[in-house]
Protein backbone atom coordinates (compact mmCIF):
# COMPACT_ATOMS: atom_id res chain seq x y z
CA UNK A 1 0.00 0.00 0.00
CA UNK A 2 1.31 3.67 -0.65
CA UNK A 3 2.57 5.59 1.83
CA UNK A 4 0.32 8.54 2.91
CA UNK A 5 3.56 10.94 2.50
CA UNK A 6 3.41 9.34 -1.46
CA UNK A 7 -0.46 9.86 -1.71
CA UNK A 8 0.42 13.21 -0.34
CA UNK A 9 2.26 14.60 -3.10
CA UNK A 10 0.79 12.68 -5.55
CA UNK A 11 -2.72 14.58 -5.12
CA UNK A 12 -0.40 17.50 -4.82
CA UNK A 13 0.95 16.94 -8.32
CA UNK A 14 -2.38 16.27 -9.86
CA UNK A 15 -3.83 19.09 -8.51
CA UNK A 16 -1.14 21.65 -10.24
CA UNK A 17 -1.41 19.66 -13.51
CA UNK A 18 -5.29 20.08 -13.24
CA UNK A 19 -4.49 24.29 -12.53
CA UNK A 20 -2.28 24.39 -15.79
CA UNK A 21 -4.81 22.93 -18.17
CA UNK A 22 -7.72 24.62 -16.76
CA UNK A 23 -5.74 27.84 -17.68
CA UNK A 24 -4.95 26.39 -21.27
CA UNK A 25 -8.41 26.00 -21.47
CA UNK A 26 -9.42 29.03 -20.67
CA UNK A 27 -6.73 30.22 -23.17
CA UNK A 28 -7.49 28.79 -25.68
CA UNK A 29 -11.46 29.64 -25.34
CA UNK A 30 -10.09 33.06 -25.85
CA UNK A 31 -7.87 32.77 -28.78
CA UNK A 32 -10.90 30.90 -30.26
CA UNK A 33 -13.24 33.76 -30.24
CA UNK A 34 -10.33 35.62 -31.71
CA UNK A 35 -9.69 33.40 -34.56
CA UNK A 36 -13.34 32.51 -35.19
CA UNK A 37 -14.20 36.41 -35.52
CA UNK A 38 -11.19 36.73 -37.55
CA UNK A 39 -11.66 33.91 -39.97
CA UNK A 40 -15.71 35.88 -40.42
CA UNK A 41 -14.10 39.11 -41.24
CA UNK A 42 -12.30 37.53 -44.26
CA UNK A 43 -15.57 35.77 -45.22
CA UNK A 44 -16.87 38.65 -47.25
CA UNK A 45 -13.87 39.23 -49.53
CA UNK A 46 -13.63 35.56 -50.61
CA UNK A 47 -17.37 35.29 -51.80
CA UNK A 48 -17.17 38.37 -53.90
CA UNK A 49 -13.72 36.97 -55.00
CA UNK A 50 -15.53 33.90 -55.79
CA UNK A 51 -18.32 35.55 -57.96
CA UNK A 52 -15.85 37.53 -59.79
CA UNK A 53 -14.28 34.72 -60.88
CA UNK A 54 -16.98 32.56 -61.63
CA UNK A 55 -18.02 35.49 -64.22
CA UNK A 56 -14.43 35.88 -65.55
CA UNK A 57 -13.06 32.71 -64.97
CA UNK A 58 -15.95 30.87 -67.48
CA UNK A 59 -15.03 33.20 -70.34
CA UNK A 60 -11.49 32.74 -70.54
CA UNK A 61 -10.77 29.04 -69.32
CA UNK A 62 -11.81 27.69 -72.99
CA UNK A 63 -9.24 29.77 -74.65
CA UNK A 64 -6.05 27.86 -75.67
CA UNK A 65 -3.81 30.67 -73.71
CA UNK A 66 -5.46 30.62 -70.81
CA UNK A 67 -2.88 31.22 -67.68
CA UNK A 68 -1.86 27.67 -65.84
CA UNK A 69 -2.79 28.87 -63.05
CA UNK A 70 -6.81 28.74 -64.23
CA UNK A 71 -6.39 25.13 -66.47
CA UNK A 72 -3.13 23.64 -65.06
CA UNK A 73 -0.53 22.54 -67.32
CA UNK A 74 -2.11 19.96 -68.78
CA UNK A 75 -0.24 16.75 -66.93
CA UNK A 76 -1.38 15.13 -63.87
CA UNK A 77 2.26 13.71 -62.73
CA UNK A 78 3.39 15.81 -60.21
CA UNK A 79 1.17 16.74 -56.72
CA UNK A 80 2.30 19.47 -54.49
CA UNK A 81 0.20 19.22 -51.48
CA UNK A 82 0.49 22.29 -48.97
CA UNK A 83 -0.24 20.65 -45.42
CA UNK A 84 -1.61 22.91 -42.63
CA UNK A 85 -1.60 22.00 -39.01
CA UNK A 86 -0.18 24.24 -35.81
CA UNK A 87 2.68 24.80 -34.34
CA UNK A 88 2.12 23.63 -31.31
CA UNK A 89 0.97 20.23 -29.62
CA UNK A 90 -1.75 19.88 -27.09
CA UNK A 91 -4.50 20.34 -29.15
CA UNK A 92 -5.90 16.66 -28.97
CA UNK A 93 -5.95 15.18 -31.87
CA UNK A 94 -6.05 18.05 -34.10
CA UNK A 95 -2.15 17.79 -35.66
CA UNK A 96 -2.40 13.94 -36.07
CA UNK A 97 -6.37 13.58 -37.88
CA UNK A 98 -4.28 16.45 -40.79
CA UNK A 99 -1.08 14.39 -40.51
CA UNK A 100 -2.88 10.86 -41.13
CA UNK A 101 -4.93 12.41 -43.94
CA UNK A 102 -2.03 13.12 -45.68
CA UNK A 103 -0.12 10.40 -45.15
CA UNK A 104 -3.18 8.29 -46.68
CA UNK A 105 -3.16 10.90 -49.77
CA UNK A 106 0.53 10.60 -50.26
CA UNK A 107 0.65 6.94 -50.11
CA UNK A 108 -2.70 7.09 -52.40
CA UNK A 109 -1.40 9.01 -55.29
CA UNK A 110 2.03 7.61 -54.81
CA UNK A 111 0.08 3.99 -55.58
CA UNK A 112 -1.16 5.61 -58.76
CA UNK A 113 2.21 6.28 -59.96
CA UNK A 114 2.37 10.00 -59.26
CA UNK A 115 5.00 12.38 -57.74
CA UNK A 116 4.59 14.23 -54.41
CA UNK A 117 5.90 16.88 -53.26
CA UNK A 118 5.58 18.56 -49.56
CA UNK A 119 5.54 21.54 -48.27
CA UNK A 120 4.31 22.29 -44.85
CA UNK A 121 3.36 25.27 -43.16
CA UNK A 122 3.29 24.33 -38.90
CA UNK A 123 5.85 22.78 -37.39
CA UNK A 124 3.80 20.16 -36.25
CA UNK A 125 3.06 18.59 -39.80
CA UNK A 126 6.24 18.95 -40.40
CA UNK A 127 7.65 16.66 -37.55
CA UNK A 128 4.48 14.33 -38.34
CA UNK A 129 5.43 13.39 -42.12
CA UNK A 130 9.25 13.79 -41.86
CA UNK A 131 10.05 10.49 -40.12
CA UNK A 132 8.47 8.87 -43.19
CA UNK A 133 8.16 11.49 -46.29
CA UNK A 134 11.63 13.51 -45.97
CA UNK A 135 12.78 12.80 -49.13
CA UNK A 136 9.51 14.46 -51.11
CA UNK A 137 9.82 17.62 -48.77
CA UNK A 138 10.61 20.54 -50.50
CA UNK A 139 9.82 22.86 -47.76
CA UNK A 140 8.43 24.19 -44.55
CA UNK A 141 7.21 27.21 -43.38
CA UNK A 142 6.38 27.88 -40.00
CA UNK A 143 4.19 30.88 -38.15
CA UNK A 144 5.11 30.47 -34.55
CA UNK A 145 5.80 33.48 -33.00
CA UNK A 146 2.79 35.57 -34.80
CA UNK A 147 0.13 36.92 -32.28
CA UNK A 148 -2.11 37.60 -35.74
CA UNK A 149 -2.13 36.08 -38.51
CA UNK A 150 -2.25 38.50 -41.42
CA UNK A 151 -2.66 37.96 -45.12
CA UNK A 152 0.92 38.99 -46.02
CA UNK A 153 1.47 35.38 -44.17
CA UNK A 154 -0.80 33.67 -46.93
CA UNK A 155 0.71 35.78 -49.13
CA UNK A 156 3.85 34.09 -48.51
CA UNK A 157 2.83 31.33 -48.93
CA UNK A 158 1.25 32.04 -52.59
CA UNK A 159 3.94 33.33 -53.53
CA UNK A 160 5.70 30.26 -53.41
CA UNK A 161 3.63 28.37 -54.52
CA UNK A 162 3.40 30.52 -57.88
CA UNK A 163 7.26 30.95 -58.26
CA UNK A 164 7.04 26.78 -58.43
CA UNK A 165 4.18 26.71 -60.88
CA UNK A 166 6.23 28.83 -63.15
CA UNK A 167 9.19 27.12 -63.23
CA UNK A 168 6.65 23.74 -63.76
CA UNK A 169 8.07 22.30 -60.68
CA UNK A 170 4.24 20.67 -60.66
CA UNK A 171 1.18 20.06 -62.15
CA UNK A 172 -1.65 19.67 -59.58
CA UNK A 173 -1.65 21.56 -56.18
CA UNK A 174 -3.92 20.63 -53.08
CA UNK A 175 -4.39 22.28 -49.67
CA UNK A 176 -5.09 19.67 -47.00
CA UNK A 177 -6.20 21.53 -43.61
CA UNK A 178 -8.21 21.06 -40.88
CA UNK A 179 -11.77 22.51 -41.79
CA UNK A 180 -13.30 24.14 -39.09
CA UNK A 181 -17.01 22.58 -38.73
CA UNK A 182 -17.47 23.26 -35.26
CA UNK A 183 -15.77 23.85 -32.00
CA UNK A 184 -15.52 20.13 -31.22
CA UNK A 185 -15.44 19.18 -34.90
CA UNK A 186 -12.54 19.57 -37.63
CA UNK A 187 -12.86 17.95 -40.56
CA UNK A 188 -9.22 16.73 -42.50
CA UNK A 189 -10.34 18.68 -45.70
CA UNK A 190 -8.44 18.34 -48.97
CA UNK A 191 -8.62 21.20 -51.41
CA UNK A 192 -7.54 21.66 -54.96
CA UNK A 193 -5.70 25.15 -55.30
CA UNK A 194 -3.94 24.65 -58.82
CA UNK A 195 -5.91 23.94 -61.50
CA UNK A 196 -8.21 26.88 -59.70
CA UNK A 197 -11.75 24.98 -59.77
CA UNK A 198 -14.22 27.18 -60.95
CA UNK A 199 -17.55 28.02 -59.23
CA UNK A 200 -20.36 27.11 -60.74
CA UNK A 201 -21.48 30.73 -61.40
CA UNK A 202 -24.76 32.68 -61.92
CA UNK A 203 -22.57 35.76 -61.78
CA UNK A 204 -23.89 37.16 -64.99
CA UNK A 205 -27.89 36.60 -64.15
CA UNK A 206 -26.65 39.52 -61.33
CA UNK A 207 -25.67 41.99 -63.75
CA UNK A 208 -28.93 42.13 -65.61
CA UNK A 209 -27.80 39.30 -68.43
CA UNK A 210 -25.31 41.90 -69.25
CA UNK A 211 -21.68 40.90 -69.86
CA UNK A 212 -19.29 42.86 -68.05
CA UNK A 213 -16.42 44.90 -69.62
CA UNK A 214 -13.24 44.82 -68.91
CA UNK A 215 -10.26 47.21 -68.14
CA UNK A 216 -7.72 47.23 -68.98
CA UNK A 217 -8.08 43.71 -70.37
CA UNK A 218 -9.96 40.34 -69.47
CA UNK A 219 -6.30 38.45 -69.59
CA UNK A 220 -4.62 41.47 -67.62
CA UNK A 221 -7.33 41.42 -64.73
CA UNK A 222 -7.56 37.27 -64.44
CA UNK A 223 -3.22 37.46 -64.35
CA UNK A 224 -3.68 39.67 -61.30
CA UNK A 225 -7.23 38.20 -59.64
CA UNK A 226 -6.03 34.54 -60.06
CA UNK A 227 -2.71 34.98 -57.79
CA UNK A 228 -5.06 37.17 -55.07
CA UNK A 229 -7.50 34.68 -55.00
CA UNK A 230 -4.70 31.49 -54.28
CA UNK A 231 -3.84 33.75 -51.45
CA UNK A 232 -7.28 34.07 -50.63
CA UNK A 233 -7.85 30.80 -50.73
CA UNK A 234 -4.77 29.90 -48.28
CA UNK A 235 -5.81 32.60 -45.95
CA UNK A 236 -8.89 31.48 -45.44
CA UNK A 237 -7.50 27.66 -44.56
CA UNK A 238 -5.11 28.95 -42.14
CA UNK A 239 -8.02 31.00 -40.92
CA UNK A 240 -9.74 27.81 -40.29
CA UNK A 241 -7.11 25.74 -39.27
CA UNK A 242 -6.01 28.34 -36.59
CA UNK A 243 -9.57 28.65 -34.90
CA UNK A 244 -9.93 24.42 -35.55
CA UNK A 245 -6.52 24.55 -33.09
CA UNK A 246 -8.31 26.52 -30.30
CA UNK A 247 -11.22 24.68 -30.46
CA UNK A 248 -9.34 21.43 -30.29
CA UNK A 249 -7.48 22.54 -27.48
CA UNK A 250 -10.15 23.69 -26.00
CA UNK A 251 -11.75 20.44 -25.85
CA UNK A 252 -8.89 18.48 -24.86
CA UNK A 253 -7.81 20.66 -22.11
CA UNK A 254 -11.65 20.62 -21.34
CA UNK A 255 -11.27 16.89 -20.85
CA UNK A 256 -7.84 16.55 -18.72
CA UNK A 257 -9.14 18.95 -16.57
CA UNK A 258 -11.89 16.80 -16.27
CA UNK A 259 -10.10 14.07 -15.66
CA UNK A 260 -7.49 15.54 -13.20
CA UNK A 261 -10.37 16.08 -10.99
CA UNK A 262 -11.78 12.08 -11.07
CA UNK A 263 -8.28 11.23 -10.48
CA UNK A 264 -8.20 13.75 -7.08
CA UNK A 265 -11.59 12.75 -5.98
CA UNK A 266 -9.98 8.96 -6.50
CA UNK A 267 -6.70 9.51 -4.51
CA UNK A 268 -7.87 11.60 -1.92
CA UNK A 269 -10.86 8.55 -1.12
CA UNK A 270 -7.84 6.50 -0.88
CA UNK A 271 -5.83 8.97 0.71
CA UNK A 272 -8.39 9.09 3.61
CA UNK A 273 -9.02 5.37 3.37
CA UNK A 274 -5.23 4.53 4.40
CA UNK A 275 -4.99 6.85 6.92
CA UNK A 276 -8.14 5.75 8.96
CA UNK A 277 -6.78 2.27 8.50
CA UNK A 278 -3.86 3.38 10.12
CA UNK A 279 -5.56 4.79 13.27
CA UNK A 280 -6.92 1.31 13.35
CA UNK A 281 -4.30 -0.39 13.21
CA UNK A 282 -2.95 1.84 16.26
CA UNK A 283 -6.02 1.34 18.05
CA UNK A 284 -5.85 -1.94 17.64
CA UNK A 285 -2.04 -2.37 18.94
CA UNK A 286 -3.19 -0.05 22.18
CA UNK A 287 -6.17 -2.19 23.38
CA UNK A 288 -4.64 -5.38 22.51
CA UNK A 289 -1.40 -4.15 24.47
CA UNK A 290 -3.40 -3.21 27.62
CA UNK A 291 -5.30 -6.45 27.48
CA UNK A 292 -2.21 -7.89 27.42
CA UNK A 293 -1.01 -6.17 31.04
CA UNK B 1 -30.84 60.59 -57.45
CA UNK B 2 -31.03 56.94 -57.33
CA UNK B 3 -28.25 55.63 -55.22
CA UNK B 4 -26.33 51.93 -55.23
CA UNK B 5 -24.97 49.83 -52.89
CA UNK B 6 -21.13 50.69 -52.59
CA UNK B 7 -19.07 47.68 -50.66
CA UNK B 8 -15.51 48.06 -49.77
CA UNK B 9 -13.94 44.81 -48.64
CA UNK B 10 -10.62 43.65 -47.65
CA UNK B 11 -9.17 40.70 -46.94
CA UNK B 12 -9.08 40.79 -43.13
CA UNK B 13 -12.69 42.56 -43.49
CA UNK B 14 -15.80 44.49 -44.68
CA UNK B 15 -14.91 48.01 -43.87
CA UNK B 16 -17.88 49.53 -45.80
CA UNK B 17 -21.47 48.09 -47.02
CA UNK B 18 -24.20 50.93 -47.47
CA UNK B 19 -26.40 52.90 -50.25
CA UNK B 20 -24.44 55.71 -51.48
CA UNK B 21 -24.63 58.55 -54.36
CA UNK B 22 -21.54 58.00 -56.59
CA UNK B 23 -18.12 56.81 -55.86
CA UNK B 24 -15.20 57.83 -57.43
CA UNK B 25 -13.01 55.22 -57.99
CA UNK B 26 -8.98 55.00 -58.77
CA UNK B 27 -9.22 52.43 -62.05
CA UNK B 28 -5.95 50.87 -63.32
CA UNK B 29 -6.63 53.52 -66.56
CA UNK B 30 -7.81 56.56 -64.46
CA UNK B 31 -10.68 57.41 -62.21
CA UNK B 32 -13.66 56.25 -63.02
CA UNK B 33 -16.62 58.23 -61.58
CA UNK B 34 -19.42 55.51 -60.72
CA UNK B 35 -23.23 56.78 -60.62
CA UNK B 36 -26.26 54.04 -59.84
CA UNK B 37 -27.34 52.38 -62.95
CA UNK B 38 -23.30 52.23 -64.67
CA UNK B 39 -22.44 49.34 -67.62
CA UNK B 40 -21.33 46.19 -65.97
CA UNK B 41 -17.64 46.53 -65.59
CA UNK B 42 -14.97 44.82 -63.87
CA UNK B 43 -11.70 46.99 -63.60
CA UNK B 44 -8.33 46.87 -61.77
CA UNK B 45 -7.57 49.20 -59.16
CA UNK B 46 -4.02 51.16 -58.90
CA UNK B 47 -3.17 52.49 -55.55
CA UNK B 48 -5.26 55.85 -54.61
CA UNK B 49 -8.23 56.82 -52.68
CA UNK B 50 -11.99 56.08 -53.07
CA UNK B 51 -13.83 59.01 -52.62
CA UNK B 52 -17.46 58.51 -51.40
CA UNK B 53 -20.06 60.97 -52.30
CA UNK B 54 -23.91 61.16 -50.81
CA UNK B 55 -26.20 63.67 -50.69
CA UNK B 56 -23.86 65.91 -52.97
CA UNK B 57 -20.97 65.91 -50.00
CA UNK B 58 -18.05 63.95 -50.11
CA UNK B 59 -18.53 61.91 -47.43
CA UNK B 60 -15.80 59.55 -47.00
CA UNK B 61 -12.26 59.32 -48.25
CA UNK B 62 -10.36 55.40 -48.02
CA UNK B 63 -6.77 54.84 -49.72
CA UNK B 64 -6.52 51.55 -51.24
CA UNK B 65 -3.23 50.33 -52.34
CA UNK B 66 -4.51 48.20 -55.28
CA UNK B 67 -7.38 45.79 -56.47
CA UNK B 68 -10.53 45.19 -58.52
CA UNK B 69 -14.21 46.38 -58.81
CA UNK B 70 -16.87 44.91 -60.03
CA UNK B 71 -19.00 47.33 -61.38
CA UNK B 72 -23.58 46.13 -61.91
CA UNK B 73 -25.92 49.29 -62.39
CA UNK B 74 -26.86 48.54 -58.51
CA UNK B 75 -23.87 47.33 -56.94
CA UNK B 76 -20.51 48.10 -56.93
CA UNK B 77 -18.26 45.69 -54.92
CA UNK B 78 -14.43 46.92 -54.53
CA UNK B 79 -12.10 44.01 -53.80
CA UNK B 80 -9.09 46.30 -52.31
CA UNK B 81 -5.38 44.87 -51.30
CA UNK B 82 -5.85 46.56 -48.65
CA UNK B 83 -7.83 49.61 -47.32
CA UNK B 84 -7.54 52.49 -44.51
CA UNK B 85 -9.81 55.59 -44.10
CA UNK B 86 -7.64 58.72 -45.25
CA UNK B 87 -7.28 60.48 -41.76
CA UNK B 88 -6.28 56.89 -40.15
CA UNK B 89 -2.96 56.79 -42.63
CA UNK B 90 0.42 57.71 -41.37
CA UNK B 91 3.07 59.48 -43.50
CA UNK B 92 6.21 58.13 -41.38
CA UNK B 93 4.44 54.37 -41.87
CA UNK B 94 4.28 55.61 -45.97
CA UNK B 95 7.62 56.67 -46.16
CA UNK B 96 8.95 53.18 -44.77
CA UNK B 97 6.90 51.27 -46.64
CA UNK B 98 8.14 53.39 -49.92
CA UNK B 99 11.40 52.79 -48.83
CA UNK B 100 10.72 48.93 -48.94
CA UNK B 101 9.05 48.73 -52.18
CA UNK B 102 12.25 50.56 -53.74
CA UNK B 103 14.30 48.03 -52.10
CA UNK B 104 12.21 45.48 -53.65
CA UNK B 105 12.06 47.25 -56.97
CA UNK B 106 16.05 47.43 -57.27
CA UNK B 107 15.94 44.05 -56.51
CA UNK B 108 13.49 42.71 -59.16
CA UNK B 109 15.60 44.53 -62.01
CA UNK B 110 17.15 41.55 -63.18
CA UNK B 111 13.71 39.50 -62.76
CA UNK B 112 10.83 38.88 -65.56
CA UNK B 113 9.44 42.01 -67.24
CA UNK B 114 6.24 41.25 -64.98
CA UNK B 115 7.63 40.88 -61.43
CA UNK B 116 9.07 44.43 -62.43
CA UNK B 117 5.74 45.72 -63.25
CA UNK B 118 4.38 44.04 -60.01
CA UNK B 119 7.07 45.85 -58.34
CA UNK B 120 7.00 48.99 -59.83
CA UNK B 121 2.67 49.06 -59.28
CA UNK B 122 3.58 48.22 -56.00
CA UNK B 123 5.90 51.30 -55.56
CA UNK B 124 3.72 53.41 -57.28
CA UNK B 125 0.54 52.69 -55.06
CA UNK B 126 3.18 53.16 -52.15
CA UNK B 127 4.30 56.96 -53.52
CA UNK B 128 0.21 57.35 -53.75
CA UNK B 129 -0.46 56.76 -50.16
CA UNK B 130 2.43 59.09 -49.16
CA UNK B 131 0.40 61.67 -50.95
CA UNK B 132 -2.73 60.97 -49.90
CA UNK B 133 -0.81 61.04 -45.93
CA UNK B 134 0.08 64.39 -47.10
CA UNK B 135 -2.51 65.69 -48.28
CA UNK B 136 -5.21 64.97 -45.33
Amino acid sequence: MPSLKSLRSRINSVKSTRKITQAMKMVAAAKLRRAQSQAEAARPYAERMERMLASLGASVASSPDAPRMLVGTGADNVHLLVVVTADRGLAGPFNTNVGRFARARIRALEGEGKTVKILTVGRKGAAYLKREFASRFIGEITLAGKKRLEFADAQDVAHRITAMLEAGEFDVCSLLYNRFRNVITQVPTEQRLIPAPLPEGEATADAGGALYEYEPTEEEILAQLLPQNLAIQIYRALLESAAGEQGSRMTAMDNATRNAGEMINKLTLNYNRTRQANITKELIEIISGAEAV
Amino acid sequence: MANFQLELVSPEKLLLSREVEMAIIPAAEGEMGVLAGHAPMIVALRGGIIRVRENGQETERLFVAGGFAEITPTRVTVLADEATPVAELSRTEAERRIGEAEAAYAAAASDTPEHRDAAMARLLSMRAMRDAAQAA
